[in-house]
């Protein structure tokens, strides 16, 4: 059996902190454990115009990638309500194929 | 007098930015609004205030067999914002039952103010005391003598203002310096262009950006606002994204390197308050080089030869000293700006100069020449979906005889206030009149969804606090004890939140009813049953309609549905065709063009000239700043600006909702390294900023993404965790403190923005 992963485009994820919280309102986590995270990198001037400048939400050990939702036939929430729509759910297999040659993706397998 | 107010009919007043809807709606059609789903109720809605917010999207609320609130998940079906939520409305069940909610209305004594002496009364009485107080200051003092307030534009402004005229009072005030947000936007560009204007990001069309007729931006200018977190005009800052995906192109102008700055094609790192030097040296360079839309311009425009001689006062080697931007960058910017299809989503900054009107007008002047108006990803013109009155406010001339709206403060004064559908009192005015009762003495104020000694208003204690305390009497209305009510109320009324209330949703684009899924906490009423009930004791005619839902029918009128027909389709949009001012559907006349006297974009305001007022925009330097006041720079040397938006809050709201709290917890003032190194300052340190008027504390963060030279600050901060009768120390952390009250020449904008002081270790 595959196993289910996300993979996040983080070239256009702003940090808008929303799967964060979808996630902690879905499974009642207290306002400082996550079950996703982001994590901000930069920013930082790379050259004259280029600035690093980037979030990256990371799933944690309290992501069960929304087992409860999947089984409902439903999205998990940080996927349906990221206001980027940056977040695929899937067999990881399927989206590792999605990665190819398109820059600033990460896939991850939580569990 | 109560007996003179009348609602006019269509045919005895048209509204001037009035024109006709096409026949035809779009709707969702068959999806149900309400059902069952593993033993929860889910009801379709559209968010809204309360808690406050511009956008309402479509949200699905969850409540269990309690009628308890359970989740509020976005709504995937609503084409506005398909199924994406922000971090506010996902935090709502933490609104809905938390602690501190306003369960009751309660009462005051007036020798108890900034005491928290609280007395819970009936709705009953509090109407009473409402109704017997604010008629004694109309038979003595003229109904104009109590002013009603509302904070920012959301869904109850339409009927706090109709029942300040269903009082009879013509004095709606916002309380900003100026105005300074969003109303000189509106003022300026209906002068101008007789319309408004948004960018398009195919939000009037139902299948969205699959629609053929609609095209993605080339180029989208992001012009002194942070759409992504703000969500200006309605419009939500993520379909920015979704155009970037779909390959527009971004030019950023903002002082602070902000996400979209970062990911921007060009990012133009401007001194503040110098955007109406940066626009004018832009329209300069495409004018000389001849990138403008010749036809566009020939058939259209009225004034381009003066308006091209008074932009050439700004080459763009001068602007570049003005703006610190570097020279090449503005030539590309407005290479860029010469092409088509450009968007402009722009933004307070604009407003929060002294002069906003000027930046305005300049920056719209460079979609208009270059032909960007009323073309699939260019410049829409939007207006209410049929004329339906809902989120605009009702011109006073509608239901107020002539004697009493020529009362309104500031309207005979600024005529620009007159126009145009700006129904506000001209804001310093106002607080003018409440110090000094002049031009007449203010007795008495309705305070409504809005917090101003914490967030909106200009020298917020020596002129706001002053001003209300001065009165005798005051009502706030709001979900949540507050530093203004705390200060200065006899009588607060308790809230409902969007999922505890009908109503209709309307900013631009579409309209949509707001579904009741639950009982109310508390006694607390929605803002439109507190004005419908209070207002009909006041004036039963300027309420039609036997019930609150029937009334909702009434200011749905041109539309032909009725309350319930629009909750059964969901959400009805009118049809949208590109090209209007072709085919005279841009006037009420029906000639081509724009509702302007010339019927033409008046590049040279007419109006403006009848006015007595400078026809052509102008830069001027803020009242404070490196060139203007170089020997204070010794002391305060740093440019302050203010106002910068958070995730987490709208505006002084959600201060109290600990999982939106926790994500920015402290207001905080942001540092170049380098700078806070010469200060002495480390990552989150406690620091005064003070300027020549005063001094806020907040939390240091030190960020590559400001110019050293500047320092930017938080907005509308106070503490509900802190003392109530210190007023939650709303006086230690909100930056309006730093900023005058001073206002332009044309009874708009502030320097809100563009400010000078110093920092340093608290
Ligand atoms: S998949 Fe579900 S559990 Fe995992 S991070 Fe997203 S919301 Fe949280
Ligand atoms: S919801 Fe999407 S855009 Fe927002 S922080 Fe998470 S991944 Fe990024
Ligand atoms: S912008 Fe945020 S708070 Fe406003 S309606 Fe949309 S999701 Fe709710």
């Amino acid at each position: 059996m595959s196993q289910n992963g996300l993979l996040i485009n983080y070239q256009f994820c702003t940090g808008c902190h929303t799967c964060e919280v979808a996630c902690q309102m879905e499974h009642k986590l207290p306002v400082d454990q996550w079950g996703i995270k982001l994590a901000e990198i930069g920013p930082w001037q790379i050259s004259e115009e280029k600035w690093q400048y980037e979030f990256v939400p990371i799933p944690t050990d309290q992501c069960d990638l929304c087992a409860d939702r999947v089984a409902k036939g439903k999205k998990p929430t940080c996927v349906k309500h990221c206001q980027s729509l940056v977040m695929e759910y899937g067999p990881i297999e399927e989206l590792a194929q999605k990665m190819a040659g398109k820059p600033k993706m990460v896939l991850f397998a939580p569990k | 007098m109560a007996e003179e107010i009348k609602n006019k009919n269509d045919e005895e007043f048209q509204r001037p930015d009035y024109f006709k809807e096409s026949e035809e709606k779009i709707t969702a059609g068959n999806l149900p609004w309400r059902w069952e789903e593993d033993g929860l109720t889910v009801t379709r809605t559209a968010a809204w205030a309360a808690p406050g917010c511009h956008d309402g999207c479509g949200a699905l609320v969850y409540t269990d067999k309690n009628g308890r609130l359970v989740k509020v998940e976005g709504d995937e079906e609503n084409p506005f914002y398909n199924g994406r939520l922000c971090i506010r409305c996902l935090a709502l069940p933490e609104v809905e039952y938390h602690p501190d909610r306003l369960l009751y209305p309660m009462k005051r004594d007036k020798a108890d103010r900034g005491k928290n002496k609280w007395q819970r009364i009936s709705w009953d009485e509090a109407y009473d005391i409402i109704e017997t107080k604010f008629n004694e200051y109309k038979q003595n003092f003229g109904p104009e003598s109590v002013v009603f307030s509302l904070g920012t534009g959301r869904g109850t402004s339409a009927y706090m203002t109709r029942l300040c005229y269903s009082f009879g009072s013509p004095n709606y005030a916002y309380f900003q310096s100026g105005a300074a947000c969003y109303v000189p936007r509106i003022s300026a560009s209906m002068t101008m262009m007789g319309t408004y204007t948004c960018p398009d990001c195919s939000q009037y069309f139902i299948d969205r950006y699959d629609n053929p007729k609609w095209k993605a931006p080339g180029v989208i200018f992001i012009w002194g606002n942070n759409p992504i977190i703000s969500n200006a005009d309605g419009n939500m800052g993520h379909w920015i994204v979704d155009c970037m995906k779909r390959g527009s192109k971004l030019v950023v102008v903002d002082p602070r390197l902000t996400w979209l700055a970062a990911k921007a094609d060009l990012w133009l790192q401007l001194r503040p308050g110098t955007d109406a030097a940066l626009a004018m040296a832009m329209n300069d360079y495409i004018i000389k080089e001849k990138l403008y839309d010749k036809e566009f311009v020939e058939n259209f425009v009225y004034g381009f030869d003066e308006f091209a001689e008074r932009v050439a006062q700004y080459p763009v080697e001068r602007a570049a000293e003005i703006t610190w931007v570097p020279q090449d960058k503005i030539i590309r910017a407005a290479k860029m700006m010469a092409t088509k299809p450009v968007s402009v989503q722009w933004g307070l900054a604009l407003d929060q100069t002294r002069e906003a009107i000027n930046g305005t007008l300049a920056v719209a002047a460079l979609w208009c020449i270059t032909g960007n108006l009323d073309i699939p990803g260019g410049m829409i013109p939007v207006h209410h979906p049929f004329n339906i009155q809902v989120w605009a406010p009702p011109d006073p001339q509608e239901m107020l005889p002539p004697e009493v709206c020529a009362k309104r403060i500031g309207g005979k004064e600024y005529p620009m206030y007159d126009y145009g559908g700006v129904v506000l009192t001209q804001p310093d005015l106002t607080v003018d009149a409440m110090l000094t009762g002049i031009p007449y003495e203010i007795k008495a104020h309705w305070i409504q969804s809005t917090n101003p000694i914490a967030c909106t208003a200009q020298d917020a204690k020596d002129r706001m606090l002053a001003g209300f305390l001065n009165a005798e009497f005051n009502v706030v209305v709001d979900m949540f004890m507050t530093p203004t009510a705390m200060a200065c109320a006899e009588i607060v009324l308790p809230v409902a939140t969007f999922p505890e209330r009908d109503g209709i949703r309307e900013v631009y684009y579409y309209v949509q009813t707001t579904n009741k899924a639950m009982e109310p906490v508390g006694e607390c009423k929605s803002d439109m049953q507190i004005t419908y009930e209070l207002g009909k004791r006041f004036n039963p005619e300027a309420w039609p309609g036997d019930t609150l839902t029937e009334f909702f029918s009434y200011t749905m009128k041109e539309m032909g549905m009725t309350f319930e027909e629009v909750r059964k389709e969901n959400w009805v949009y009118p049809e949208y065709n590109y090209g209007k001012y072709l085919e005279g559907k841009q006037r009420p006349d029906g000639i081509p063009g724009f509702n302007t006297p010339t019927g033409k974009i008046e590049l040279y305001s007419t109006l403006f000239e009848e006015w007595g007022m400078d026809p052509l925009p102008f830069f001027e330097e803020p009242d404070q700043s490196p060139v203007s006041t170089p020997e204070i720079m010794k002391e305060y040397p740093l440019v302050l600006t203010t106002g910068a938006r958070r995730w987490s809050f709208f505006h002084s709201e959600h201060r109290q909702i600990s999982r939106l709290r926790a994500i920015h917890p402290d207001p905080l003032v942001e540092i170049h390294p380098q700078t806070a190194k010469e200060l002495g300052i480390n990552e989150g340190d406690w620091c005064w900023i003070e300027n020549t008027m005063n001094k806020v504390k907040m939390r240091a963060h030190l960020t590559l993404g400001i110019s050293p030279k500047v320092v930017n600050c938080d907005h509308a901060w106070w503490y509900p965790e802190r003392d109530p009768e210190k007023l939650y120390d709303v006086f230690e952390a909100n930056v309006n403190l730093l900023v005058p009250a001073t206002f332009g020449r044309s009874g708009f904008g502030a320097n809100c923005k563009s400010l000078i002081c110093k920092v340093y270790k608290a």
